[in-house]
């Protein structure tokens, strides 16, 4: 044996090798790779902005007041004569970690309780789903404010109530696909091979199910940190001088007509963030699916 | 255009076929001739992407163009070239006066529309007939095609139909504007094999009263040996032997001809492995019922089976799909948890044992599945697959794993290089030597093989099946071998047993159930065996 194939099987035996090929196609796909450079740039950034942002978030100028980009606000001041800069780097904050970390809160709880469901099947199954029933019917929003109302505006409440309600769908996706999965041939094969329940679920079934929630995944960032933004204009999220992104596209459509940077700089950095992320979840789904084309 | 040849009522001329594809252009079929007469039948052999399809279906017009293109040739049919038709002209010739049988009778079935309503359809839309008139001939035709109670079940939906009755309806459906000519492309691979004999006879008939020219497109030479008149073998688009059926059975020319005949199993197993007499499997009064909602008493998928597997013996089980072969397997292994009765590994009562034992003892029985594309978990690596069971029963030291993972490979005619390959880059015959490798990996005593060629080729199939010998031989494995296919079973088993309807009907010696079968369902059995003619030969 020469010592390149030595090299080879070394190589071979060390981890699972669907994370590894996955990496090796995402970096080859240059829109989702892009996708992803620009997130971890927006996350360093956010984790950084009390040391770089230019002004502190609660600095105003009245005497300033709302100024297009100029040389000393390179994105302009709001009505109050605060740089806008300044405030969408600290609404980034706010935004990008409700919005990930509800997620990550959803699809922790969705795709347990979904595998579980579908893979226990019988009486248990219908139980769970039963209560996913229950909570879909209850009006979210009610939800939350009362939440809200009995334990005060808290960030990490807002979290748990947004992830909360966003992994009934994530549960329901899943659940569907390892109900779909378990009947397949390569689970009994596993089964036959005498491992446990939970290694078959977790090694098995859940890598063939996760295209679509990551799919799912990558359209409710978005929506949790506009729903964010909602809450936050009926006074139950974020309030000033604190502020989202989706408080400043609120308050920028406000007033649009006079000063349309305010809506078109935080409207803007949403966008490009949305677009990573769909870029991101497509190729990291495409890098999942061992079965797409091979270069 | 004048009739070129009267006697024939479809002549092929040099037709070649490509496919343009991302990586260039793809040679389907190239220069292929071939004649077929009134009341004859020429059959079109070869294996899966030998092109043999793709010919008769660009005929028809039934190729998408692009990307796929007719390059040259000509197919006379009545005086006219079906190569050059306009659409139009096309499509009246097209299931009225050429009509086709496909090989999969559920899918090609509207499963919302009953049998009469999809069997009126062309009758109204081709010969302009009335509802009533229509139903009417839609009975008379069922009943030709050997439907019992017509006029009942023609208001029944696909789904009511077993896979040979919708077989049946799909060949009346073909049938109904009485053509001239009948395309069927493998109508019966899909079927067990006494309903494959039943078809095989009704179409020999149909096609004896109506004069019918029939094209038949097979995989397996065994299936046409015997009706078919013209035989022509095709490999890689190309036509590599051709002639009448005596000459290509008797006298094959070409290497490949030959290589397909010497792929029908015939023959019985030369010498017996059976070690000892203390039995490794016994299985007593074996029940595994499965409740429904639809029907008031369980179906008794298995019920009161017993019988014992010596070491080293290879026991052969056959039945027809829904006899309970691969219920009766999966209970073995304790797979589906049997409702009653005992199993006995090597004096251990399997069906008592608490699941974490169960576990344990799976070191020791493995399961071969019958379709490899379903049995391979898609986002596992061949290296993933087959160190997964030795990683769990510590077959060998972790830093041992890979060199063992290579042997397997190596045992089961896998190249090295493959073995960070994913199962969708495989062929189907690969697939199925992966699957077998994970069954090895943990060194098993007893295999329970659930049909695992009968997804493949035959080429490929005769192929497996070797390897499979040769396997238990070097592994000294014992082995249940499930199969609808009474050569395949009898060309590997010491010991065969029967099984219809839930129950073993007969048991014994592989010559004595061909010899001397003393059920009626056995003899069925074997007289369903297609191309016997060759087998005496």
């Amino acid at each position: 044996m020469t010592e390149q194939e030595d090299l080879e099987i070394n190589d071979i035996a060390s981890g699972s090798s669907l994370s590894k090929d996955a990496w090796i196609r995402l970096r080859k796909n240059r829109p989702a790779l892009g996708g992803l450079i620009i997130l971890t740039a927006f996350f360093a950034i956010a984790l950084f902005t009390p040391w770089i942002a230019p002004y502190g978030y609660e600095v105003q100028d009245l005497n300033l007041g709302a100024t297009g980009p100029s040389q000393d606000h390179w994105l302009g001041t709001d009505i109050f004569g605060r740089d806008l800069l300044t405030q969408i780097m600290y609404g980034g904050r706010i935004s990008l970690s409700v919005g990930f970390l509800a997620t990550i809160v959803a699809l922790f709880i969705g795709v347990t309780w979904g595998s579980i469901a579908g893979f226990v099947g019988g009486r248990i199954d219908s139980v769970m789903m039963r209560l996913v029933d229950i909570l879909y019917a209850l009006p979210f929003m009610i939800f939350i404010i009362l939440l809200m109302v009995v334990f005060g505006r808290n960030m990490l409440l807002l979290f748990l109530a947004i992830g909360a309600v966003e992994w009934l769908t994530m549960a329901r996706i899943m659940r569907g696909q390892v109900q779909n999965l378990r009947q397949q041939e390569f689970v009994e094969a596993a089964v036959a091979i005498g491992l446990s329940r939970s290694v078959i679920l977790v090694r098995h079934i859940i890598p063939n199910a996760i295209g679509p929630i990551i799919v799912y995944t990558t359209l409710t960032i978005p929506s949790v940190m506009l729903l964010e933004a909602f809450l936050s204009f009926l006074g139950l999220g974020i309030q000033p001088p604190e502020t989202s992104w989706g408080l400043l596209i609120a308050y920028g459509a406000e007033t649009m007509e006079e000063y349309p940077w305010l809506l078109l700089f935080p409207g803007f950095f949403l966008a490009v963030t949305l677009f990573s992320l769909n870029f991101l979840g497509d190729g990291l789904r495409d890098a999942l699916d061992v079965r797409g084309a091979k270069d | 255009m004048q009739k070129i040849n009267s006697n024939h009522l479809l002549k092929v001329d040099g037709l070649s076929v490509s496919f343009v594809t991302r990586n260039g252009i793809a040679r389907a079929v190239e220069d292929i001739s071939f004649t077929v007469d009134r009341g004859k039948t020429t059959a079109i052999i070869g294996e899966s992407g030998s092109g043999k399809s793709v010919s008769c279906y660009s005929l028809l017009g039934l190729i998408p163009t692009p990307p796929g293109k007719i390059d040259s040739g000509s197919a006379i049919f009545d005086g006219q070239d079906l190569l050059r038709l306009s659409d139009e002209r096309l499509r009246s010739i097209r299931g009225r006066r050429i009509s086709m049988i496909f090989q999969d009778p559920m899918t090609c079935l509207n499963p919302f529309m009953t049998i009469g309503k999809q069997l009126a359809e062309p009758l109204i839309c081709h010969q302009r007939l009335r509802r009533g008139q229509a139903r009417d001939l839609s009975i008379e035709l069922l009943r030709e095609v050997g439907i019992r109670e017509p006029e009942v079940t023609i208001d029944c939906f696909p789904h009511e139909f077993s896979g040979g009755m919708r077989q049946r309806v799909m060949i009346a459906m073909a049938l109904i504007n009485e053509p001239e000519l009948l395309i069927a492309d493998e109508p019966t691979t899909a079927l067990d094999v006494t309903i494959q004999a039943q078809m095989l006879s009704l179409i020999t008939e149909l096609q004896n009263k109506r004069d019918l020219g029939v094209i038949f497109i097979s995989h397996d030479l065994s299936v046409v040996s015997d009706f078919a008149d013209d035989v022509i073998v095709m490999q890689k688009g190309r036509i590599v032997e051709s002639g009448d059926r005596s000459s290509i059975l008797g006298s094959p020319t070409h290497p490949y001809t030959k290589k397909l005949l010497s792929a029908i199993p015939r023959g019985g197993k030369a010498v017996s492995s059976v070690r000892g007499d203390d039995p490794l499997v016994q299985v007593k009064n074996l029940n595994t019922w499965f409740s429904s909602a639809r029907y008031r008493t369980p179906i008794r998928a298995v019920s009161n089976v017993s019988f014992s597997i010596l070491p080293g013996e290879v026991v052969g089980l056959v039945g027809e799909s829904g006899s309970g072969k691969s219920t009766l397997g999966r209970s073995i292994v304790q797979l589906i948890k049997p409702t009653s009765g005992s199993v006995k590994f090597a004096d251990l009562e399997l069906t008592k044992l608490s699941n974490s034992s169960m576990k344990h003892q799976r070191r020791f029985m493995q399961i071969i599945f019958q379709d490899p594309f379903a049995s391979l978990n898609p986002r596992m690596t061949v290296f993933d697959t087959l160190a997964e069971p030795m990683h769990l029963h510590k077959i060998v030291e972790n830093k041992d794993v890979t060199s063992a993972v290579f042997k397997i490979m190596n045992d089961v005619g896998l190249t090295r290089s493959s073995v960070r390959k994913y199962p969708h880059e495989f062929s189907g015959g690969q697939r199925q030597r992966i699957a077998i490798g994970r069954a090895l990996a943990v060194r098993p005593k007893f295999i329970v093989a659930d049909e695992p060629v009968s997804a493949l080729d035959v080429t490929i199939q005769s192929q497996v099946l070797t390897l499979i010998q040769e396997l238990i031989d070097e592994y000294g494995l014992t082995m249940l071998f499930i199969s609808h296919d009474l050569s395949v079973i009898r060309k590997i088993s010491d010991r065969i047993l029967i099984m219809h309807k839930g129950s073993i009907v007969e048991e014994g010696s592989s010559s004595k159930i061909f010899e001397h079968p003393e059920n009626d369902y056995t003899r069925a059995l074997i007289d369903a065996i297609p191309g016997r003619k060759l087998q005496v030969s």
